[in-house]
């Protein structure tokens, strides 16, 4: 597709998070210590309310580090100084903005200059499918178009870390599909780091490199199960797939836990 | 621009024409009679009151209310004609709508930076929520013989009190808008690196935009009646002046003709903000594109 938006700098950067703690007034929401490879792809999961938004806000910059660190490619940065770009779960694009503007303003923070915009807007409009759709409203979106949208306003700050707090929750099955195909694709182009918060066992296996399962608040990491075959097409029919879901259904409280090998590392 | 009537049948099929003039006519012709009646519906009382008017004026009815000076219908359109071709009233129109005009965009001005201060910084807050708390209550009619002593010409007397009343409801509007907005957008903004000025001209301020809006059709309505009411005190010029003179002159027709004047002046300047509304903020859900 194109070339040109594919980050010149190099992809991926790789997060640390220190004991990191971070607090609401009324006591601590997270408290972990995890270490994120250049391009992996992380998936958190953890029962509601427990605190995997906090984290993934603290990592862009929007909440306070109470106490630890959280480093990206070494430097305590967080947010979009460190190239560290959010997708959200609510719809979080200016409504009065049509897609390319809402692209192009993402473009516009990072400095773009006007005349190369639009040629940009257009790679990434192109990218997530929207070309035909350019100069509609937010609300003559759909919501699987409203967040590819999202996708590449993100896309346009050329993040090194990607953050993604449940953003297909809303959307049925197929389109979900759809835009995991979709973020797929776009990693293989980037080797973004992407932390990505689901509700959903079975896109956390079809996505992640690693799942991280959470406590419920303060998030603590309950285990971390690292996928058999990551992102490989066939993988639901293998049973390691299966096994797996198991697991962490059972570290949210659903069922027994199977007796497999700790795979905590 | 459909009236309110006019949404309200489209939205009830049926409720058009009454039950017995569908049953006799065929489908066709009865659904253009009943569109026929329904366009015409807001009409029939307004030509009933000018009808009435002009009864009660020709009859020189006495009863209780006396109808005996107030000038007819075509009195009162005979005058507005006369007076639309001398140059004398068209400058008094004119002079009205520029005080409205510097009065109206000096308060949008000033109301939307206050409210964006007042709503987005404490310590703005505290200096003029107290201030404004205080002054807003105080009619700004009863400003008159206030601005008659402060200021050199009464022009500058009524452009203040036109402000004055225009002020307090667009900063109202806009320090409640900044409460609302949803945080989800200053999130988005500030993690592709805005800055705090970028987020105030590219977030809060499109984003409060109905709501200033709304504020500025209400300044719109009140700077209307502070203006006419405050020429017809003190002013040399301007339509409220005019009405006022015409009164004291014995001239009903003209003091009419100058209500009318002014009710279509606030009628139009309010459509015109409306319709300045509904295309900066044509993004809103319920707004047609
Ligand atoms: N601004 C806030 N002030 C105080 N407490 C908050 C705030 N935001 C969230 N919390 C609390 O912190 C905890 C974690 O919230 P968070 O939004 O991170 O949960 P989550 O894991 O993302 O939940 P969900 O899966 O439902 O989205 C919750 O108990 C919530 O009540
Ligand atoms: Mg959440």
């Amino acid at each position: 597709m194109s070339s040109a938006v594919v980050a010149s700098t190099d992809a991926g950067a790789p997060v640390e998070l220190d004991k990191m703690r971070i607090d609401y007034a009324d006591g601590p929401a997270a408290h972990l210590d995890l270490k994120v490879s250049p391009g992996e792809i992380v998936m958190l999961l953890g029962p509601s309310g427990c605190g995997k938004s906090t984290i993934l806000r603290a990592l862009a910059g929007l909440q306070p580090i109470a106490a630890g660190a959280a480093r990206i490619d070494g430097l305590v940065r967080l947010g979009p100084e460190a190239h560290c770009a959010m997708v959200f779960q609510e719809d979080a694009l200016l409504p009065w903005r049509t897609a390319r503007r809402n692209v192009e303003f993402a473009l516009a923070l990072r400095g773009v200059p006007r005349r190369e915009r639009k040629q940009l807007v257009l790679e990434l409009l192109d990218q997530v499918g929207l070309t035909p759709f350019a100069d509609h409203l937010p609300k003559q979106l759909s919501g699987g178009m409203r967040q590819r949208v999202q996708l590449a306003r993100t896309l346009a700050a050329e993040p090194r870390v990607l953050l993604m707090d449940e953003p297909f929750g809303a959307l049925d099955a197929q389109t979900r599909l759809d835009m995991q195909e979709l973020l797929i694709s776009v990693w293989r182009q980037r080797r973004t780091t992407i932390l990505f918060v689901t509700h959903d066992v079975d896109e956390a296996l079809l996505l992640a490199d690693r799942v991280v399962v959470l406590t419920p608040r303060p998030a603590r990491i309950a285990r971390i199960v690292a996928v058999a075959h990551p992102r490989d097409p066939d993988a639901q029919l293998q049973p390691e797939f299966g096994l797996q879901g198991k697991e962490i259904l059972a570290l949210l409280g659903h069922g027994q836990l199977p007796p497999t090998e700790d795979r905590k590392d | 621009m459909t009236t309110t009537e006019e949404r309200v049948l489209q939205a009830v099929p049926g409720a058009e024409a009454p039950p017995v003039e569908r049953a006799l006519s065929s489908p066709g012709r009865g659904g253009r009679l009943a569109a026929a009646a329904a366009r015409s519906l807001p009409i029939v009382p307004i030509v009933g009151a000018v009808l009435a008017w002009h009864l009660l004026t020709t009859y020189d009815v006495i009863a209780w209310l006396r109808f005996d000076k107030v000038p007819g219908p075509l009195d009162v359109f005979h005058s507005l004609r006369v007076q639309f071709e001398t140059a004398e009233f068209r400058q008094h129109v004119v002079s009205s709508l520029g005080r409205i005009l510097s009065g109206f965009a000096l308060a949008s001005l000033v109301g939307v930076v206050v409210g964006i201060g007042i709503g987005r910084s404490k310590v703005v807050a505290a200096l003029l929520r107290p201030l404004i708390e205080i002054a807003r209550p105080i009619p700004a009619i009863a400003l008159v013989p206030l601005a008659i002593l402060l200021f050199p010409t009464s022009e500058q007397g009524i452009i203040f009190i036109t402000f004055f009343a225009a002020v307090f409801p667009v900063t109202v509007a806009t320090m409640h808008a900044m409460k609302t907005l949803p945080l989800v957008w200053m999130d988005a903004a500030s993690t592709l690196g805005a800055n705090r000025r970028q987020v105030l001209f590219h977030i809060v301020l499109p984003g409060a935009m109905p709501a200033i809006f709304s504020g500025l059709s209400v300044s719109m309505g009140v700077a209307w009646i502070c203006v006419v009411s405050a020429e017809m005190i003190s002013g040399q010029f301007g339509v409220g002046y005019w009405t006022w003179m015409s009164y004291s002159l014995l001239d009903y027709a003209g003091v009419v003709a100058g209500m009318l004047t002014i009710g279509a002046l606030g009628f139009t300047t309010s459509w015109l903000i409306e319709r300045l509304g509904r295309r900066v903020n044509r993004w809103l859900p319920g707004e047609a594109r």
